[in-house]
């Protein structure tokens, strides 16, 4: 398990240093700072040295450190380390150098309450606010009453909320977020090589009491149904969706979701934490509707010049719009001038330290369409380095609408006062640095 | 959060003395303590940034008495870093630390306790261990999950006494805890003590197993990793067993945490060697797949494991992600170890049906800007052509392409493939020859190099100025590599014995045969050179015979792990061991080694594989320093038992009070017909002839090459005392 935890800055300096166990001295920093920080090269999140192995996770120039000497169980470790940053952006707002040194007793507090003896323990955000805080607490005043009640609910089966009359709101509402991510891949012949979806349901819920959720979505589950076991799946698809129903390959939930009434009747029920959380994740990659179409068609002209032409046409309902489309073509790294040309809407550059153009649209509505032409002007060189041709990228957001065809169906609330609630749902599909095409 | 800290100040370094006069000062006129708060996390940034600030542990100890938590805290965080080196003045704090031990609020008796256990010094465990036993049994479930871990940190302190004082079995009742935590952090517990190699033996009998199991619902996601890891320890003595455990915890793919899918996949992936219910292990395999390719869109640090972890997952369960092949395609902006641990699994599951897509992929990537990732790129295209004989061509003519670029990274890839496509496939490609030789010069690399000579030497009859290409060759002859000098001589061999009338072949065989034997440094080289010279002065025919021997075929079953060692890996599935594919007790110093228990329910091929755990002792290295108290090595014990310490209480479950006996003598079950065999047999074995005549035959394993760039531990080459890090 965990030794010992550091966080480290870009400098290699230490900020945080808790050692869980005695089979390292501080000077361990030491070696991380040698091996990783000062290293122009890592290759690899983790190193082993000897019988001692460095797990490191970056987020803002941070490294994120932890170090053992037994055979961990590496994907525990990097999942602490994740949720150590997230607990961290949840307290301070953020997560960077300022908001560590700022804290760093709370910090302690956090990594000495989370982690004991190198084993990931409670860590959900609403409990561990209910008595780790940046407030001073005076201990004696603290009745013992409310502490057992903490515990209890630190060690409880619904760890990730406070008991029912601690949470009380005027308004009873909950906000689903449906945001996918779509990954496309097209080849420079125009056909796509990959697409799918990375969905995420992130899910704000501020609701009195203990409230039971019932979550719907019109999905049919891919993957077989049916009883295990002696009788053998059966291979029927378990339909429920009706006609648009969306095919998922796989989703998994959040923690307060009970998994085994999901594998009885695919029900997803829930006594949600209060506040933000991922309530599930999913992923399709069938009947993908891409949002954008690229068309690239680029040509060296010689060894002195190679011409651009990139069309954008959307392929959803003009109702609908794609918001802060930015598109990145990449240019020879002996480019010494780029002109650029816009048919349509948006703005181009070339950006030499980057060696893109990037073109920029703030908004685009469905059923258009803009094409951008350009001239590279390349030096000779010489090297006789081939050049890469990295791919096209778009980035965009296209709100209310999703690329895997995915609605919520419903989301109902039961709590035992009875109260109204109002639910609020929206879409987002937007492009992560992964919707990309060959030219 | 109300206000944000401006604590960031406090990040200087500063004096011992100063800091002890600013704790005097706050004795007095300190309202609300914030004199005291200020000094202390002074010095708390001070330990952080590595400065020694034990000589003040007399001054600090005194601030226990201020009632804020917030400064216990940092007191006792304090303690925690220097209680060891002041066993003299520990005794100081000893009466607070009892005082919160029995305080009425919970999370100070946890505190306190918790506190307690990181100083692991006589002082303080000797005032710890009553308290801790209380603790076990405190009606608050956060003390007893708090107490659970302080056992294991007792333990690893001093397992005798931890023994003797009961607490094993303290711990053991904890698992049958009303509490979900409690039993998760109990179990951990024992796993950790289980793993030592002078601990207690922990392992599970089903009634406990099932009582574990049945928490799960209720533990925190990383209770439930500590569970599911546990049932590792339990050996299905019936295939129904196996079976019904699998059914109950396969509902945790889908987590949302990772570690419990990837230790959920651990757990079935052991359980099914224990079961025979053919439809149910599809099922099982089935159901594996999606939730493994999910993670391919967590953190790319998680992605890494996840696929490190799936390399070996489809090499014993071919079926699992038999058609994904798409899924791991690199994306252009994937951090390069990714990249390079999917280029590796685009390779298994290639196979004739998406071949051309994994054609087209690798091509692209071999276009890409990272040396390392587009070099393994064309070793790939190579490895295909091998693999898949229905993609050869378009492999050969994709390779051709590479070759055209002129880029001499890429060239020396390529040459180095080809030379095992041609012995793959004799007769077939050495049309291309022609525009390998063009690319001579380009080569400067031995391993490229050599393989190049192979070819020349190998096709001499057929390259009309084989000899001048190899006399050219053999001008740099003394400076170059050992493994291109051979590689020259056994060539220019190969070439007299083909053209043995021409002059310059005869010329040249004399002159490399007078260098290897009159000034070559290396005995291999020297020793070869005399012994082609004496058989070609025999007898030339016969040495022609042996030199131009039919060479055993070249397949791609040396680079696949076989099935017992797989079985073996697979139990450490998610951990550092599965990333290196490296037993940990390989490169870790003691560290638990696993196998496949045998019971009536193993099935017969997973038996007739299985490689029992020999515990063995790393290399021995002389004098080993540890640093700290940590655990001392045991002593050089060759039984290949646990070495168990004679008074030693067995943690078998079965001693537990709830249950029955559990233990149904095996009857019809025991003959375990495998009927796995099928699903992970899609090649047949291959047993590699032992007479490889083939003087080039150690070149040949290109592959031997390829896997040895994989990641793995930095390894002690030099010094053995450097295996561990001792600071």
């Amino acid at each position: 398990m965990i030794s010992a935890f550091f966080i480290f800055n870009q400098k290699g300096e230490v900020l945080i240093s808790r050692l869980y166990r005695t089979d390292f001295k501080r000077s361990i920093a030491d070696v991380f700072r040698i091996q990783v920080v000062s290293n122009p090269d890592v290759r690899s999140p983790l190193i082993t040295l000897g019988s001692t192995s460095f797990f490191h996770v970056r987020v803002n120039n941070l490294y994120v450190v932890a170090v053992t000497k037994t055979n961990a169980n590496a994907a525990l470790v990097f999942e602490f380390c994740y949720r150590f940053i997230n607990i961290c952006k949840s307290y301070f707002g953020k997560m960077d150098e300022e908001s560590i040194k700022n804290n760093f007793v709370v910090v302690y507090e956090l990594v000495d309450e989370i982690n004991d003896f190198g084993y990931p323990q409670n860590s959900e955000i609403d409990t561990l606010k209910t008595y780790i805080t940046t407030e001073s607490v005076v201990s004696a005043t603290q009745a013992p009453e409310v502490s057992s009640r903490i515990t209890a609910q630190a060690t409880g089966a619904t760890s990730w909320r406070r008991s029912g009359d601690d949470v009380k709101y005027k308004k009873n509402e909950a906000f689903v977020d449906v945001v996918e991510v779509v990954n496309w891949m097209g080849s420079a012949k125009g056909t796509t090589l990959r697409a799918d979806v990375d969905g995420h349901i992130q899910m704000r819920a501020y609701l009195s009491g203990t409230p039971e959720c019932k979550f719907g979505l019109n999905d049919k589950l891919v993957i077989d149904r049916g009883a295990v076991g002696t009788s053998g799946p059966s291979s029927g698809l378990a339909d429920r969706g009706g006609g648009d129903a969306v095919e998922l390959d796989d989703c998994q939930f959040h923690q307060c979701v009970r998994l085994n009434d999901f594998d009885a009747d695919r029900s997803i029920s829930f006594i949600p934490p209060d506040g933000e959380f991922e309530l599930m994740r999913y992923r399709a990659t069938s009947n993908i509707k891409l949002p954008l179409k690229v068309i690239p068609t680029v040509t060296e002209i010689g060894t002195t010049k190679v011409s651009y032409d990139i069309t954008l046409k959307t392929t959803f309902s003009p109702k609908l719009s794609a918001t802060n489309v930015v598109v990145r073509i990449p240019t020879p790294l002996n480019t010494t001038d780029v002109d650029v040309g816009i048919l349509g809407t948006g703005k181009a550059k070339y950006v030499p330290a980057e060696n893109v153009i990037v073109w920029k649209i703030a908004r685009l509505q469905g059923g258009q369409e803009c094409s951008l032409s350009a001239m590279a002007q390349l030096t000779s060189t010489t090297t006789r380095q081939v050049w890469a041709r990295p791919p096209i990228d778009v980035d965009f957001q296209v709100l209310m609408f999703t690329a895997s065809g995915l609605i919520v169906r419903f989301l109902k609330v039961f709590e035992k006062s009875n109260y109204h609630s109002i639910k609020w749902v929206r879409y987002l599909t937007k492009a992560n640095g992964g919707y990309q095409v060959r030219f | 959060m109300s206000q944000p800290g401006q604590d960031a100040k406090f990040f200087q370094r500063g004096k011992i003395e100063e800091f002890r006069a600013e704790l005097l000062a706050a004795e007095t006129k300190d309202k609300k303590f914030v004199k005291r708060k200020t000094v202390l996390k002074k010095i708390v940034a001070n330990i952080t940034m590595g400065m020694d600030m034990s000589p003040l542990f007399p001054d600090v100890v005194q601030c226990l008495g201020t009632p804020l938590l917030e400064i216990k805290k940092m007191v006792y965080l304090f303690l925690v870093s220097y209680g060891r080196s002041k066993p003299d003045q520990i005794h100081l704090v000893i009466p607070n630390f009892l005082q919160d031990c029995n305080d009425r609020n919970p999370l100070i008796r946890a505190l306190a306790i918790r506190t307690m256990s990181y100083i692991p010094i006589p002082v303080v465990t000797e005032a710890l261990s009553d308290n801790l036993r209380h603790a076990l049994k405190d009606r608050d479930p956060y003390v007893r999950k708090t107490a659970a871990i302080c056992v294991a940190k007792l333990y690893s302190a001093d397992p005798r006494k931890a023994e003797r004082g009961g607490f094993v079995e303290l711990l053991r009742d904890l698992m049958l805890d009303s509490n979900a935590t409690v039993v998760a952090n109990a179990v951990a517990a024992l796993s950790e003590i289980g793993d030592r190699q002078d601990g207690v033996i922990f392992k599970l009998n089903l009634a406990t197993a099932n009582k574990l199991l049945a928490a799960i619902p209720e533990s925190s996601e990383w209770g439930q990793i500590y569970i599911l890891d546990s049932l590792l320890r339990y050996v299905p003595e019936r295939h129904t067993d196996a079976e019904m455990m699998a059914e109950r915890i396969i509902v945790q793919l889908q987590h949302g945490n990772s570690a419990v899918i990837l230790t959920t996949i651990k757990a079935l992936l052991y359980l099914m060697n224990y079961m025979e219910n053919r439809q149910l292990i599809d099922y099982i395999c089935k159901k594996m797949g999606p939730p493994l390719v999910t993670l391919l869109s967590s953190g790319p640090e998680v992605q890494y494991v996840a696929l490190r972890n799936i390399l070996l997952i489809i090499q014993r369960r071919p079926t699992v992600l038999k058609n994904d092949v798409r899924v791991f395609f690199c994306k252009y902006n994937d951090p390069i170890y990714i990249k390079l641990a999917k280029l590796e699994i685009m390779y298994r599951l290639a196979r004739a049906e998406n071949a051309k897509e994994v054609l087209a992929e690798l091509q692209e990537y071999a276009s890409e800007v990272d040396l390392d990732f587009v070099r393994k790129a064309v070793r790939s295209i190579g490895r295909l052509a091998i693999k898949v004989e229905a993609a050869a061509d378009d492999c050969i003519q994709a390779l051709l392409d590479l070759i055209e670029t002129k880029v001499t990274y890429v060239v020396q890839e390529a040459v180095i493939v080809i030379k095992d496509i041609f012995r793959r496939y004799p007769g077939k490609y050495e049309g291309i020859i022609p525009n390998l030789c063009e690319n001579l010069d380009a080569l400067d690399e031995p391993e490229a190099k050599a393989s190049m000579v192979w070819i020349l030497g190998q096709y001499a009859n057929i390259i009309d100025n084989a000899d001048e290409l190899l006399d050219d060759l053999c001008y740099t002859f003394l400076e170059e590599s050992t493994e291109v000098q051979l590689a020259l001589l056994t060539a220019v061999v190969k070439l007299f014995v083909y053209k043995s009338k021409v002059d310059k072949a005869k010329e040249l065989v004399h002159k490399v045969l007078k260098w290897t034997t009159e000034e070559a440094d290396n005995p291999d080289l020297r020793d070869r050179g005399f012994m082609y010279w004496r058989m070609l002065a025999i007898n030339p025919t016969v040495a022609g015979e042996i030199v131009l021997s039919e060479k055993p075929p070249i397949t791609t079953d040396s680079d696949r792990m076989d099935r017992g060692a797989l079985d073996q890996l697979l139990l450490h599935t998610g951990t550092l061991g599965s990333i290196y594919h490296k037993n940990p007790e390989t490169f870790i110093r003691n560290a638990a080694g696993k196998a496949l228990k045998d019971s009536p329910a193993l099935n017969a091929h997973s038996r007739a594989v299985l490689i029992p755990l020999a515990r063995t002792q790393l290399p021995s290295m002389g004098p080993i320093v540890v640093a700290g108290p940590g655990p001392t090595e045991p002593q050089a014990q060759s039984s290949p038992v646990a070495p168990l310490p004679p008074a030693k209480t067995d943690v078998d479950t079965s001693a537990l009070p709830t249950q029955s006996s559990q233990l149904i003598s095996p009857t019809q079950d025991d003959v375990a017909n495998d009927q796995d065999e099928t699903e992970e047999d899609d090649e047949p074995p291959h047993s590699r002839q032992a007479s490889n005549l083939d003087p080039y035959s150690n070149l040949d394993n290109a592959f031997g090459g390829y896997l040895a760039d994989e990641p793995r531990p930095m390894a002690s080459r030099q010094h053995d005392d450097d295996d561990d890090l001792l600071f």
